[in-house]
């Protein structure tokens, strides 16, 4: 690990300032950026310690929403009782992500900014446009089994690997940041870019933006949550492929539908495609086959990981079962 | 082993144990100066603390901070980079905690902060001034072991053993967080420990006995 200065921070403003300096990270949870760190991956000069700044309540707001600040740990989220009756696909994903001890460290805000797990990005004698822009990518002509099928370009093919941030996608959250623009909202839909040819560049935030809470909509009680993940090992695993599920079955027909994919994407990965394919049908198992179907009709494959896409077709089928099965 | 199969039955008073042999192993290192070789009654007492030299250079960009570590205070100058691991073990001398991974993966540098159980070694130290944290060394002592340390001892949850400080931190934490009853349950959130000797029967065994008489 490289030397760095660290400063402990005691309000927002202060972390704000000091993020405007390209050499400084802030650190909260630390689970994704000291370990890239002791890889060399990531070399701050300064490290922010932003844990005693506040933003760690959960509150419902006057207008049905439910507020989340950026430094609630992700085993709080997960536990806590309004998150698990009202917006249990949430729960469901943080819990299925990473082992108990991480969920006590990893923060709301450092989960929505987690890495990709790509070897190649973690690795800094291989070539990576994410890591070292212009460098190539490794993962491409490499060992690609867990890497993305969709939103890919010739550039990157690197996975979102947060079960959190599919769950939000699927929850519309909204995203609160603060900096040198003043205060902003940011819808999830909008957070994340695709890779393109600046795969190094991930998210609309700018330099010296904190965030600082994620805010969902207000409850949809006869909604049914699902969260399924499919991995090589039964818990403490990446996903090979999730799928999150909000949906509302009125008279045997969906009246309300999300789709959020996990493991596949460059990104959490909203499925706009397998929604229009349900939205108003029955629900049964030829409408779950046809919207997988059109869920992955863009999917482009790597030379290892083509087995993903009908993985990911009976996710999204199995999940959209388990969604469907009391109505 | 005997031809039975079973190990000798250990006699009280005239065992000997691994420490005790290497002590007059080490004694016997020195005996043309005529020091007594010196046998251990049982129980073996605690070891002592492991202690360091101190360091003869300065180290460079040194912060001080002060850890409460199984509420003991202590004020330690260390580099920014040292992890709460490496600052447990090097600085403090509680080596009970293990370094494993390194990254966040293996579990063995499990402690408790305030409650609840983190991976040390993924924290830096300089972020833990004031924390409340505890250690292996804090559950019990070799007199007074902590009831989970009792049931790894009667169910022989581990091997080598090199997991196990993480393994017990990790199952004394669960105790209080929400956990459903069946095994599954209990492999769900112990599934951040990994035990190269593959010990996790027992290691269930052991916390599920703990749970049911707590």
């Amino acid at each position: 690990m490289e030397p760095f200065s660290y400063i402990r921070a005691t309000a927002a403003s202060q972390a704000t300032q000091a993020a405007m300096d390209h050499d400084v990270r802030l650190i909260a949870g630390g689970t994704t950026l000291l370990d890239l760190m002791k890889l060399d991956v990531e070399r701050p000069g300064t490290l922010v310690d932003i844990n005693r700044i506040g933003l760690d309540g959960i509150e419902k707001m006057p207008n049905g929403t439910l507020r989340i600040g950026a430094l609630v740990r992700n085993s709080a989220l997960a536990h806590h009782p309004v998150v698990q009756s009202d917006y249990s696909v949430l729960s469901q994903a943080l819990l299925a992500g990473a082992s108990a001890q991480l969920r006590n460290m990893a923060t709301t805000g450092g989960n929505l900014l987690q890495r990709t797990r790509c070897m190649y990005f973690r690795n800094t004698a291989m070539a990576c446009n994410k890591r070292a822009p212009g460098s190539g990518c490794s993962a491409i002509e490499g060992d690609n089994r867990s890497l993305a099928i969709l939103g890919t370009s010739k550039d990157c093919i690197a996975t979102n690997p947060s079960d959190m941030n599919v769950a939000l996608t699927a929850l519309e959250a909204v995203i609160t940041v603060e900096g040198s623009k003043g205060k902003r909202d940011i819808s999830i839909a909008d957070f994340y870019l695709l890779p393109g040819n600046t795969p190094h560049i991930e998210t609309v935030l700018a330099r010296g933006d904190l965030i600082t809470y994620v805010t969902l909509p207000p409850p949809r009680p006869k909604a049914q949550h699902v969260y399924l993940k499919l991995r090589d090992r039964a818990s403490y695993e990446f996903a090979l492929s999730s799928a999150a599920i909000v949906a509302e079955v009125l008279d045997g027909k969906f009246s309300f539908i999300r789709v959020a994919l996990g493991g596949v994407g460059t990104r959490p990965w909203r499925s706009h495609e397998a929604e229009s394919a349900l939205l108003h049908r029955s629900a049964e198992p030829e409408s779950f086959r046809r919207a997988s179907v059109d869920a992955l009709r863009e999917a482009r494959p790597q030379s290892e990981n083509a087995f993903k896409i009908e993985l990911t077709k009976r996710c999204i089928a199995h999940a959209l079962t388990l969604a469907t099965r009391n109505a | 082993m005997t031809a039975n199969g079973n190990f000798p039955k250990k006699e009280s008073g005239s065992r000997v144990t691994r420490r005790s042999f290497l002590s007059q192993i080490g004694a016997a290192g020195m005996v043309a100066t005529a020091a007594p070789l010196i046998v251990r009654a049982e129980p073996a007492a605690a070891p002592p603390p492991v202690t360091f030299p101190a360091t003869t250079e300065p180290i460079e960009n040194a912060m001080s901070v002060t850890l409460v570590v199984n509420g003991k205070s202590s004020k330690v100058s260390i580099d920014p980079r040292t992890t709460l691991l490496d600052a447990l073990r090097e600085s403090i001398g509680l080596t009970g905690t293990k370094k494993g991974c390194d990254h966040g993966q293996c579990g063995a540098c499990t402690v408790h902060v305030n409650g609840q159980r983190i991976n040390s070694c993924l924290t830096l130290a300089i972020m833990h001034e004031g924390d409340e944290i505890t250690t292996i060394e804090g559950l019990g002592d070799a007199a007074n072991l902590h009831p989970m340390q009792a049931a790894f001892l009667e169910h022989d949850g581990y091997q080598c053993g090199y997991c196990t400080s993480g393994q017990i931190m990790s199952a004394v934490a669960l105790l209080k967080e929400p956990c459903g009853p069946g095994d599954g349950d209990v492999k769900e959130l112990m599934s951040g420990n990994i035990c190269r000797c593959g010990a996790y029967p027992n290691i269930v065994a052991a916390i599920q006995q703990v749970r049911h008489r707590a």
